[in-house]
């Protein structure tokens, strides 16, 4: 019998779900931080219990254009995991990390290289903060080869959210913000099937 | 159009000319549309899923192919369509994300959902007027129920109208 009621999520629950967030994005800032050599500061985690309606609403607008990665999980949590970054903290870390400025004014977004180094990042910030999830509950979770896409956020959050309608009509954001002095605004949201949160409650010892 | 009525993720909803109905950010859900282009009289349902019977909380219809489609006929028709003269367009149904080690069921949940708005609709003997489904892109859609005018807007494609 599930011990999560996600209608009725306790203050204790929240607190742990808030704590795994806080770690796991703990881990993929420093990892951020090293690759690009500044400063980054990570926001309290947000637990949030939010309808389907709101889902996109919950980090801005439907319509907005984001850099948007998602890696499927497996192993003794499944799930999905997904990493929001907006396009000008996108163009900065590139910029940072191949060490060129782009133009302005240029029309193409995101070259072959930059696209290349993009996923590389992505790469690295979710497997810190998946990899502080594994150490945390000493559950083995395999991850997929992340798949990245720059589109409007509602489309892609409709994917964690159709995964989410499975079971009802609310869905549960772990939501990491970061952000330093040269902007970089990220989210990180963790989407275990209903399941795996037992699994990772039971993991603390809850 | 005067207002643009907004229909969220697993919603539904019916408006008169000269009211707009719109959807934003369609992924794998299909956005469908319903009108009578006599009266005017107009609804959209956002589905996210294709089959209501496959889920245990099924409660929410507009979030299912087969419930949606079915109670949006019904809406319309109550609000004063002509049921002999309905027609449809719709939107959506890609694959934003995509995993060669994924499960097919996750990969083709898009393709499914367009597959199913299209057979419901089918079996109603709905004709389709216009579809832009499939890709791997993003769409936002807005429907004027005066000219029966449905815009599909994508990131990095030019407007189009259907």
């Amino acid at each position: 019998m599930p011990i999560i009621d996600l209608n009725n999520l306790d203050s204790v629950h929240r607190d742990v779900l808030k704590e795994i967030g806080n770690i796991g994005a703990g881990n993929a800032t420093t990892a951020l931080s090293k690759m690009i050599n500044c400063k980054v500061d990570m926001k309290v985690p947000k637990v949030e219990l939010l309808d389907l309606t709101e889902i996109a609403a919950a980090i801005g607008d439907e319509e907005t254009v984001m850099v948007g990665i998602l890696l499927l999980l497996e192993g003794d949590i499944n799930g999905m995991m997904m990493f929001l970054l907006d396009l000008e903290s996108a163009r900065t870390l590139v910029d940072s990390i191949m060490g060129i400025k782009k133009e302005e004014d240029s029309d193409d977004l995101f070259d072959a290289m930059e696209m290349s180094a993009l996923n590389e990042v992505g790469n690295i910030i979710t497997g810190a903060y998946l990899s502080a999830l594994s150490d945390l509950t000493r559950l083995c979770i395999v991850s997929s080869v992340p798949s990245l896409q720059i589109d409007m956020a509602g489309a892609m959050l409709s994917i964690p959210a159709i995964e989410f309608s499975k079971i009802g009509d609310k869905v549960l954001f772990i939501e990491t913000q970061f952000d330093n002095e040269t902007s970089i605004n990220g989210y990180f949201i963790l989407i275990p099937e209903l399941e795996s949160y037992d699994i990772i409650l039971h993991s603390l010892g809850l | 159009m005067s207002e643009i009525i907004k229909v969220g993720m697993a919603d539904m909803k019916v408006c008169n000319a000269p009211d707009g109905l719109t959807t934003l950010g369609l992924g794998s859900c299909i956005g469908a549309v319903i009108y009578d282009p006599v009266s005017k009289v107009s609804g959209m349902v956002h589905v996210m899923l294709p089959d209501s019977k496959a889920i245990k909380e099924n409660s929410n219809k507009a979030k299912f192919a087969d419930t949606g489609i079915e109670e949006l006929l019904d809406m319309v028709i109550k609000a004063g369509a002509d049921r002999k003269k309905l027609v449809a367009k719709i939107a959506g149904g890609a694959q934003m994300f995509a995993f060669s080690g994924g499960t097919n069921e996750f990969n083709k949940i898009g393709e499914r959902n367009a597959k199913a708005v299209k057979e419901m609709l089918g079996g109603y003997n709905i004709p389709i007027l216009a579809e832009e489904t499939g890709g791997n892109i993003g769409r936002t859609i807005i429907f004027d129920s005066v000219t029966g005018d449905l815009t599909i807007k994508a990131v990095g494609k030019p407007v189009k109208v259907v």
